[in-house]
């Protein structure tokens, strides 16, 4: 018990823990209550969805030190094949609770075999190369979503890639539409989900952090030639960071897409990749619980702003460049210091 | 502190003998280079470089500055493949091997410029230099299976008994980057260890450290020899370190050796004195 | 093989543009050591500023395009003032995050001002066109100016950092910031004009693009910048001849990967080559390769 309270991490990682269940059972109070506008209610899902995708690129950026611009693709991964998994599986599991671990699972293991095909390439290359690598493989995923065509009939699962797909049998339906994306989805995603994706999202990143293979993976993030030379072999935990990070964003997109009556492939481009990055920034590199507020603060803003409509992404831009400005400037650092007085010690802390 | 205590009395295994070993180069060395050379671009970084060194020796590499000893421990250590030459490492060839191949047969060593993984406390650091040692797999880590805290027990205690080789353990959760200089180097020293390498390169470990800092460098230096039973490779401008702990000497001098010997053999050795004084000129 | 050489010369034309852009993104990433992700969003500006002149106070075109240089040129310095001068000794990812704020910025401001109704670009070329072998091979005029202005562009940058005293303060502070500072270079100022470069070259890159592809919305800039930034890296990040081929190639490429291939992947295998080619050149085709030293 001591040594869990002189720990420092091991005390933060508690209370992050400690602080998402909270936020949980007031929320779900509140909603019962009837505490929460319809928007808010609407937001839950997505923003356990967001949370999840911070977590998940906070691990490469901030734990492994990689900059990744790409990360939406993950997520577009996870929420189409959780989506037409969902929607082949819809009369073999009436459960919707069991239909969407499964297909959580396979957004999951598709996103994760996604970021091995291309983290072989991207692991390979430094800096802002990796970076805009990561951005171009983005896109292709897009590209390739956007032209996807899926069908279903009694014969099984039907794919069809550029051309719209033709010959279904009578009683088929079609799941994937090319540039349409899923427009009929049946939303199965519940705010407890959410929850409960965010806490195993927490328990892997924190375990791993902790483990043999985090401190690998920190180490060559601190120093690579370093880290090799007391044989720590690169590629390998390199590779198991991306791939666990691109395995998350796929289950958050599975998330996010349950969650939503209508999926495009356009939704996950370059700007939300962006977005994600934004948050992980903002609540700082390997610092999970920021990554937490900023990603939930960040997603539920720019509704609250709704009432300044047109102003509110104007508003937006201008609190991101001055919240980077103030945080990272030292004169102004100062300056906002002495206007609001910190804790005690609050410094030391960080 | 009662802690820390209790780890002194079973520190590291107790020295075999503390006497200075009689060479064993001859009989078979831990490490032979057989002529290894290196060319960036038209230059010739190393040429023709034969070495070798005893199970138990230190031995040290010495020379003017850019004479290409940092080369020769980039080459041993696989950060730059040779162009040319044979390196064995316990009679084996490494040729081909990578730099984490290399640290897993045996060699470990430190940097001139000090790299240590700043943002990660003392004792992680360490851990990371046991890697290697004590393992299991990411999904033991993740889901903290028996394993796992098993190995992480063995892994903090293995730590703290080597971090007391250098009476750090009471540094074991500072963050290394806020470490001062000479602890740095002596943490760096001590991760190289964690990896249980038969060969220890040191590359510059006295730089910047203060006259009883260095003293107590060296007695660390044979400390470490004699509880680990290894061999110490180190590139040193301290003369008095060099002469007084190294066993042999290698004088390089523009990527060639231009002398090889004993600390006394090099003393006197004219082509050592005009390489780091200059040639007297005649009449 | 007509058909052919017209993808080939659109292909040029399009790689053109791409290479002014890239110019100047090259130009900030070796001097600032930044990724100016707003460097599209200031074409966009450049391109409004262009059509205001020309369509509500009908100056002719050459002084539109005047105006779109001397006010993003402006907008290039105060952005450069105000965002990123105070983050000089902050992370890169500190930076690359503001300048995202202020692609955002400049993106709803725009919206704004200008709301996301397509402006539809006037033709300045008046449709004046070369035509070959019966019709079959089209020239314009406009792609005509499009590429004379890249290879105009391209020397005078290369003069201008090969023998000015301006030129050869970049290329020092691209090199070591400090060691350039206590050679008496005024560091602050040698970046502002860096800025003030490449935001001029994105506003004459605006121009151009929204008079070969007249649609213009808040947007517009946001996908060439990306593509010019690829192309930047393509042929070497900081490098001005690598800037140049990566954009022709870049433009080249599109064009045939849209014409042989499919419209709906061509961005895709714009991207895919960009991968290939980092595999093989880790830095870019003339880009430099550095090794750490141990």
């Amino acid at each position: 018990m001591k040594k869990f309270l002189t720990n420092k991490s091991t005390f933060s990682n508690y209370m992050t823990y400690a602080g998402v269940v909270i936020a949980f059972i007031i929320l779900t109070i509140m909603g019962e209550a009837g505490g929460l506008s319809s928007t808010m209610k609407g937001q839950l899902v997505p923003v356990c969805a967001y949370v999840v995708m911070a977590l998940s690129l906070n691990l490469t950026v901030g734990v492994m030190g990689e900059l990744s611009l790409g990360h939406a693709g993950f997520m577009s991964v996870g929420a189409f094949s959780g989506a037409v998994v969902a929607s082949a599986l819809q009369q073999a599991i009436p459960s919707d609770g069991i239909r969407l671990v499964i297909a959580m699972v396979v957004g999951a293991i598709l996103a994760g075999l996604v970021g091995i095909v291309i983290g072989v390439p991207v692991l390979r290359l430094r800096g802002d190369y990796l970076a805009i690598v990561t951005l171009a493989f983005g896109e292709i995923i897009k590209s390739i979503v956007t032209n996807l065509y899926i069908g279903i009939d009694a014969k099984g699962l039907h794919f069809s890639f550029l051309n719209p797909l033709e010959g279904l049998e009578a009683g088929g339906r079609m799941i994937m539409n090319g540039p349409m994306g899923i427009p009929g989805n049946t939303k199965i995603s519940t705010f407890t989900a959410g929850f409960i994706l965010i806490i195993i999202t927490l328990m892997i990143i924190f375990n791993l952090v902790n483990s043999r293979s985090g401190r690998a993976i920190m180490a060559l993030r601190d120093n690579r030639i370093a880290a090799e030379s007391v044989g720590i072999n690169a590629t390998k935990y390199k590779m198991m960071g991306f791939v666990t990070s691109a395995a998350l964003a796929g289950a958050a997109g599975t998330l996010f897409g349950m969650s939503q009556n209508a999926i495009i492939a356009s939704k996950f481009d370059f700007n939300t990749s962006i977005l994600v990055l934004v948050f992980v920034v903002l609540g700082g590199l390997g610092r999970m619980w920021g990554s937490i507020i900023a990603a939930a603060a960040l997603t539920i803003l720019p509704e609250l702003l709704r009432e300044f409509s047109e102003y509110r992404m104007l508003i937006y831009a201008i609190v991101l460049i001055l919240v980077m400005l103030i945080t990272n400037n030292p004169g102004l650092k100062n300056l906002f210091g002495k206007l609001i007085p910190r804790r005690k010690g609050a410094a030391e802390n960080e | 502190m009662s802690n820390t205590n209790k780890l002194k009395t079973k520190m590291v295994p107790v020295p075999s003998h503390s006497i200075v070993p009689e060479r064993d180069v001859d009989k078979s060395p831990i490490l032979e280079c057989r002529h290894l050379g290196i060319d960036f671009g038209g230059l010739h970084a190393v040429q023709d470089l034969n070495l070798a060194i005893g199970r138990t020796e230190i031995a040290g590499l010495i020379g003017p500055n850019g004479a290409g000893k940092t080369t020769v421990f980039n080459l041993l250590t696989k950060v730059y493949q040779p162009t040319r030459g044979t390196i064995l490492l316990d009679g084996m060839d490494t040729s081909g091997k990578t730099t984490v191949q290399i640290n897993k047969m045996g060699i470990a060593r430190t940097f001139q410029n000090i790299r240590l993984f700043d943002n990660l406390s003392v004792e992680d650091n360490v851990k990371i230099g046991l890697h290697n040692q004590n393992t299991y797999s990411m999904a033991t880590g993740v889901l903290r299976l028996p394993k796992y805290w098993r190995t992480e027990k063995k892994n903090h205690e293995r730590a703290l008994e080597l971090l007391s080789i250098f009476d750090m353990q009471d540094m074991a959760d500072m963050k290394a980057g806020s470490l001062p200089y000479g602890a740095q180097r002596r943490l760096e020293i001590v991760r190289a260890l964690a990896t249980n390498p038969k060969l220890l390169l040191l590359d510059e470990p006295a730089a910047g450290m203060n006259p009883s800092e260095t003293a107590e460098l060296m007695e660390n230096i044979v400390k470490i020899r004699d509880t680990f039973q290894i061999a110490v490779l180190l590139i040193e401008h301290d003369m008095n370190l060099v002469m007084n702990i190294c066993e042999g000497i290698c004088v390089l001098n523009f990527g060639q050796v231009i002398a090889k010997g004993t600390p006394d053999d090099i003393q006197a050795n004219p082509a050592v004195i005009e390489a780091y004084l200059g040639k007297k000129k005649e009449g | 093989m007509l058909t052919f050489l017209n993808h080939f010369i659109n292909g040029i034309s399009l790689g053109s543009i791409y290479a002014i852009i890239a110019l100047g993104y090259t130009m900030v990433y070796g001097i600032a050591k930044m990724l100016n992700f707003a460097h599209g969003d200031v074409i966009m500006v450049g391109a409004y500023v262009c059509f205001f002149a020309v369509s509500a106070f009908n100056l002719p075109p050459v002084l539109g395009l005047l105006a779109a240089i001397v006010l993003c040129t402006l907008l290039g310095i105060i952005i450069e003032r105000l965002a990123y001068k105070p983050l000089r000794q902050a992370t890169s990812l500190a930076v690359l995050i503001t300048a995202i704020g202020v692609s955002y910025f400049l993106q709803n401001a725009a919206q704004l001002l200008w709301t996301s109704n397509p402006k539809i670009f006037p033709d300045f070329f008046g449709g004046i066109a070369i035509k070959m072998f019966d019709g079959q091979l089209i020239i314009t005029l406009g792609t005509l100016v499009t590429i004379a202005a890249c290879i105009i562009i391209m020397i005078a940058l290369t003069v201008f950092t090969g023998q000015t005293k301006m030129g050869k303060a970049m290329r020092a502070c691209s090199e070591d910031k400090g060691a350039a500072q206590l050679m008496g270079i005024n560091v602050n100022a040698t970046i502002s004009t860096t800025f003030a470069i490449g935001s001029a070259l994105a506003a004459v890159a605006g121009v151009l693009l929204c008079s070969a592809y007249p649609s213009l919305v808040p947007t517009t800039g946001s996908m060439p910048g990306i593509k010019a930034f690829t192309a930047a890296v393509f042929g070497g990040i900081g490098s001005i001849p690598g800037a140049l081929l990566g954009g022709i190639l870049l433009g080249v490429i599109e064009i045939f990967a849209g014409a042989y291939i499919s419209t709906q992947l061509s961005n895709a295998i714009v991207f895919l080559v960009l991968i290939i080619v980092l595999l093989v050149k880790p830095t870019g085709l003339l880009g430099k390769q550095i090794r750490e030293k141990v």
